[in-house]
C-alpha cells in the first residue's frame, strides 16, 4: 500500500512538472487503457476516472458536481463526468493535491462505454486540444471477430500512433513498446495470482475493497512500468504469506480471519463512503472473494495476457476483453463462473446511479444468476461519487437482511426470497 | 385517400402497440418475416433486400401499462428499455422473427443483451455503428459489419444473399428519404399546413408500413397538404433538439404547437432521413451504404463529432436552415447522449444568439400543463423580444 502510495504521489508530481519539464500528458480512459505505448512516447497517462474516484473518496466530489450542475449540466447523468468537469472548472487540483497539467492529447479509447465519447467531447471544449478516437467494438455477440480485430489495429497504426507521435514529436519506437508488454505479461501473471488467492479458505484478500487497490496500480498508469512490475512482485509475496500464515485481508473491522460469508460482488463501490461501505460488509465477516470491477481493466484471470510478440494486436485484444465491453450473457456467464470457482456463499450487486453501462441489465443478470447457480442475490443500490445517492441506512438494512437470507438458507431454511 | 383518412390510418397504426399490421403483412404469405430494430439508425435496406419487413420498435407511448418491464429496469434508467421490455414479455411482439439493437448508448447496447437472455430463440444483433474519424477504417468496419447482417438475415429469411436486390431496396429507401426530406421541407416552409403532429404520425407509420406503401401513403399526404391554403398564425418557428431515441408522448407534441411554436425541424424517429444523400445504386451496395453513413450522415449526438468546433456550429447551422427563431431543447430523463450533449450545444446556441429553453420528458408523461406554459413563454419573448 505504502508502495502504490508513493508511486501515486511520484506520478502526480510528474504531471504537475510537466508544464515545465515539457512532458507530454495523455488523457485515457481505463477500460481500454494504451499504457505502455502511451509511455513508449516518453509521454505520460491521466485517467479522469482515477481522479473522480479519488476526489470521492476524499470528498470534493460534492463540489465539483454542483459546479457542473450549475453550469447546465443534468442531474440524471453520469458523476464522474461532472465530477470531472466541475474539478476542470475550478482550477483543476487534482486528488494528492497538486495541479493537473491539461492535456495535450485526449486519447478517446471508446471501450465499453458510451459515456466516454461525450466526456471527451466536453474535455475538447475546455481544453482546445487534439483528440484522437480508438472505436473498440463492443462483443455484441460475446467474441471480437478477425475482422474488429484488424479495424482496431488499423486505427492504432494509422490514427493513434501517429497522433502520439504529433504530439510528442518522437518516432514510433516498437522495441520500447515491446519491452513494456513484456513487463505488463508478468505484472498480470502476478495480479491474478493475487485475485485467485481468494479461492482460499480463509482468503487472504478482499477482492472487491481491497481489490481496487491491487488493482490501481495495473489500471492506471503504470502497466508496463518497471516500478508497476515491482509493485506487483512485492504483492504478490505478500499475499501468499498471507495465505500461507492463513491470515484473512485487513479491512476498517481489523483483519478478516473469520470469514462468514463469501461473496460475489457485481458493480463498481461508491467511492464517497467507500471505509463506511466495506466495514458494513466486514462487520459481519463478510469478505468479497471475486468481483467483477476488478475486471473493468483488463479480465486477466480468464486468460488474457499481453503479448510482445504482436505489440498491436495484443493491444486491441486488451481492449475488446475489458468487462464492460463483454455482453450481457457474458457478464452473467462470469458472475455464474465465479460463484462456482470461488465457492461463495452469495453475490450482490451494487448498482450505481451514474452508470448506464454496467447498471442497464442488472436486475436481469440478478435473476440469471440465481436461476443457474440456485444462490439467491442481493441488490443495493448507491452511486460512485455522488454522496447524495448513497443513503447507509439504507444500504446496511439490505445488506443485513441479504446476510440473514444467506444465513437461512445455510440453515437448510432458505426460502424463495429475494433480497431485493 | 383523403388527408383526414391518412391521418387517421397513420394514428390508428401508431396507437396500435399489437402491431397487428405487422402479423398481418408477415401472415399474408407463407414464409415471411418481419425484423425489429431500436432506435436511432438501422439498415432498413438491408432486411427489405431480405424479403423481410423493417420493423421500428420506438416503446410504448403513453398508452402502455408497465406491468414486467419496471422489474428490469431501475428507477434511473429512461423508460424506453422498460417499455421495450413491456412490449417483448407481453407477447406485442412475437410477429418479430429478429431484432436489432444499434449502438445509441449503453442502454439500447446492453438491451440486445437482455432481448438475447428472454428472446434466446431468435435473431438478435448488436450493431455497432462506427465511430471516430479515420473514415477509411470505419467504412472498411461497416462495410463488414452490413455484410454479416445480410448473411445472417438471408439465412433467416431462406434466401440467397443478391447484390442486386440490395440496390433495389436501396433504390426505394432512397426514395423514402426523398419523400420525408420533401415532408420536413413543406413543413418548414409552411408550418400552417404541415402540423406535427400528423407529420410525427405519419414518419411513425413509415417505421411499420412496407416502404412501398408507405410511399403511397406519404406522398398522397404530400399532394394533399400542398392544395391546402390554410393561414399562418404569428407563432415562433423552433426546431426540437435532443428527442433522437426515447420518442415524446403525442401530446407533447402537439402540446408544443397549441402553445404558439411551429415546429420547423425535430430529431423525432430519426433514423429515418439521417442519411442525407442518395445512396447510389451502382458499384458495391454494401459499400456504398457503409460510405452513405460514415461520409454523410446527419450529425447527431449519437455520433461521435471529429470536427472539434461541430458541436458549437450545430444548433444555430440547424436554426438557420429551418429559419427558426429558437430552440427546445427536449430530452428523455436519464438520456446520456442528449443530457451531456445538451451543455455544448446550449453554449453554441448562446454563443450565436439562438435563444433556447430545456426540459426533459418521458413517453409516458401525463401532464403537459408545464410544457405550455415553458413553451408559451418562450414562443412570446421571441415574438416580443425577436429570435433571429
Ligand atoms: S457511464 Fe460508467 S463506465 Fe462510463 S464513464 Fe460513467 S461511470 Fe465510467
Ligand atoms: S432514451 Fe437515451 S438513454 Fe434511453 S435508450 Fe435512448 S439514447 Fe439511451
Amino acid at each position: 500500500m505504502l508502495l502504490q502510495k508513493e508511486m501515486i504521489g511520484a506520478h502526480f508530481d510528474r504531471l504537475e512538472r510537466a508544464p515545465e519539464t515539457g512532458e507530454k500528458v495523455v488523457y485515457t480512459f481505463v477500460p481500454g487503457n494504451l499504457t505502455e505505448l502511451i509511455r513508449s512516447f516518453g509521454a505520460l497517462p491521466l485517467l479522469p476516472e482515477i481522479n473522480a474516484l479519488q476526489s470521492g473518496m476524499r470528498q470534493k466530489s460534492r463540489g465539483y458536481i454542483a459546479e457542473a450542475e450549475k453550469l447546465g449540466h443534468s442531474e440524471d447523468v453520469c458523476t464522474y463526468v461532472k465530477c470531472d468537469i466541475g474539478m476542470a472548472k475550478t482550477g483543476n487540483i487534482g486528488p494528492t493535491g497538486t495541479r493537473l497539467p491539461k492535456p495535450d492529447l485526449l486519447l478517446l479509447s471508446y471501450t465499453g462505454c458510451y459515456t466516454f465519447m461525450k466526456w471527451f467531447e466536453l474535455l475538447r471544449e475546455e481544453y482546445d486540444c487534439p483528440t484522437v478516437f480508438l472505436h473498440v467494438p463492443y462483443q455484441g455477440d460475446g467474441e471480437i471477430t478477425p475482422e474488429q480485430r484488424e479495424y482496431m489495429v488499423r486505427q492504432l497504426r494509422d490514427t493513434v500512433i501517429p497522433a502520439l507521435e504529433q504530439v510528442t514529436g518522437r518516432r514510433y519506437d516498437e522495441d520500447r513498446f515491446k519491452e513494456a508488454l513484456r513487463r505488463s505479461g508478468r505484472m498480470e501473471d502476478d495480479l491474478v495470482r493475487v485475485l485467485q488467492s481468494a479461492k482460499r479458505r480463509p482468503s487472504p484478500i478482499d477482492s472487491y475493497f481491497g481489490g481496487v487497490y491491487y488493482i490501481g496500480p495495473i489500471f492506471s498508469s503504470f502497466r508496463g512500468t518497471p516500478e508497476g512490475e515491482e509493485y506487483y512482485r512485492t504483492l504478490r509475496e505478500e499475499v501468499d504469506e498471507r495465505a500461507a500464515l492463513g491470515w484473512g485481508p485487513e479491512t476498517p473491522s481489523g483483519r478478516l480471519d473469520r470469514q462468514k460469508y463469501r461473496l460475489v460482488v457485481e458493480g463498481p463501490p461508491n467511492w464517497t463512503s467507500f471505509n463506511d461501505f466495506w466495514k458494513m460488509f466486514s462487520d459481519e465477516g463478510a469478505c468479497v472473494v471475486a468481483s467483477t470491477y476488478t475486471k473493468v481493466g483488463g479480465t486477466y484471470d480468464l486468460g488474457f495476457r499481453h503479448d510482445a510478440g504482436d505489440p498491436l494486436g495484443t493491444s486491441a485484444d486488451y481492449c475488446g476483453g475489458c468487462y464492460t465491453n463483454r455482453n450481457l450473457p457474458g457478464r452473467i456467464d462470469m458472475l455464474v463462473d465465479y460463484v462456482r470457482e470461488y465457492a461463495a456463499d452469495g453475490f450482490l450487486i451494487n448498482s450505481v446511479k451514474s452508470c448506464n453501462s454496467f447498471s442497464a441489465g442488472q436486475l436481469l443478470i440478478l435473476r440469471e444468476v440465481e436461476k443457474r447457480t440456485g444462490i439467491p442475490g442481493g441488490f443495493i443500490e448507491s452511486d460512485l461519487v455522488d454522496p447524495r445517492y448513497f443513503s447507509a441506512a439504507n444500504i446496511k438494512n439490505r445488506l443485513e437482511s441479504y446476510l440473514q437470507m444467506i444465513d437461512a438458507r445455510k440453515a437448510g431454511a432458505a426460502g424463495e426470497v429475494h433480497a431485493k | 385517400m383523403t388527408r383526414t383518412e391518412i391521418v387517421a390510418q397513420c394514428r390508428a397504426l401508431y396507437e396500435d402497440l399489437d402491431f397487428a399490421s405487422v402479423r398481418a403483412w408477415v401472415a399474408a404469405e407463407p414464409g415471411r418475416k418481419a425484423i425489429g430494430y431500436l432506435p436511432v439508425y438501422a439498415p432498413r435496406e438491408i432486411i427489405h433486400a431480405c424479403g423481410c419487413l423493417p420493423v421500428g420498435v420506438h416503446g410504448g407511448g403513453d398508452q402502455l401499462e408497465i406491468i414486467r418491464g419496471d422489474a428490469y429496469y431501475q428507477s434511473y434508467i429512461c423508460h424506453l428499455p422498460r417499455s421495450v421490455v413491456e412490449l417483448g414479455l407481453s407477447g406485442r411482439l412475437d410477429s418479430l422473427s429478429g431484432m436489432l439493437f444499434p449502438s445509441t448508448c449503453d442502454v439500447i447496447r446492453n438491451l440486445s443483451g437482455v432481448w438475447q437472455v428472454l428472446k434466446s430463440d431468435l435473431y438478435v444483433r448488436y450493431l455497432d455503428l462506427p465511430q471516430g474519424g479515420d473514415r477509411a477504417a470505419m467504412g472498411a468496419f461497416w462495410t463488414e459489419e452490413l455484410r454479416i447482417l445480410h448473411r445472417d438475415l438471408a439465412r433467416l429469411a431462406g434466401v440467397e444473399v443478391d447484390a442486386e436486390r440490395l440496390r433495389a431496396s436501396i433504390a426505394l429507401y432512397n426514395a423514402v428519404r426523398t419523400l420525408v426530406r420533401a415532408l420536413y421541407a413543406a413543413r418548414r416552409d409552411r408550418p400552417e399546413r404541415v402540423p406535427s403532429e400528423e407529420l410525427y404520425l405519419l414518419c411513425r407509420a413509415g417505421e411499420v408500413l412496407p416502404p412501398e406503401e408507405f410511399l403511397v401513403v406519404g406522398r398522397a399526404y404530400l399532394a394533399a397538404v400542398e392544395q391546402d391554403d390554410v393561414q399562418a398564425r404569428d407563432n415562433s418557428r423552433v426546431v426540437i433538439v435532443g428527442a433522437f431515441c426515447e420518442q415524446p408522448p403525442l401530446g407533447l407534441i402537439k402540446t408544443l404547437e397549441r402553445a404558439g411554436c411551429y415546429i420547423v425541424d425535430d430529431d423525432f424517429v430519426l433514423g429515418n432521413r439521417i442519411l442525407t444523400r442518395d445512396v447510389p445504386t451502382t458499384g458495391d451496395p454494401w459499400v456504398e451504404l457503409a460510405g452513405a453513413l460514415v461520409n454523410d450522415a446527419m450529425k447527431s449526438s449519437i455520433f461521435y463529432e471529429d470536427d472539434p468546433t461541430g458541436k458549437r456550429r450545430l444548433v444555430k447551422e440547424r436554426a438557420e436552415a429551418a429559419r427558426a427563431d429558437g430552440v427546445i431543447f427536449a430530452a428523455p430523463s436519464f438520456c446520456d447522449p442528449a443530457l451531456l450533449d445538451r451543455p455544448m450545444l446550449r453554449a453554441g446556441a448562446d454563443a450565436a444568439g439562438v435563444p433556447s429553453i430545456s426540459f426533459k420528458y418521458a413517453e409516458n408523461t401525463g401532464q403537459f400543463q408545464q410544457f405550455r406554459e415553458q413553451a408559451g413563454t418562450f414562443s412570446d419573448a421571441i415574438k416580443l423580444w425577436g429570435g433571429r
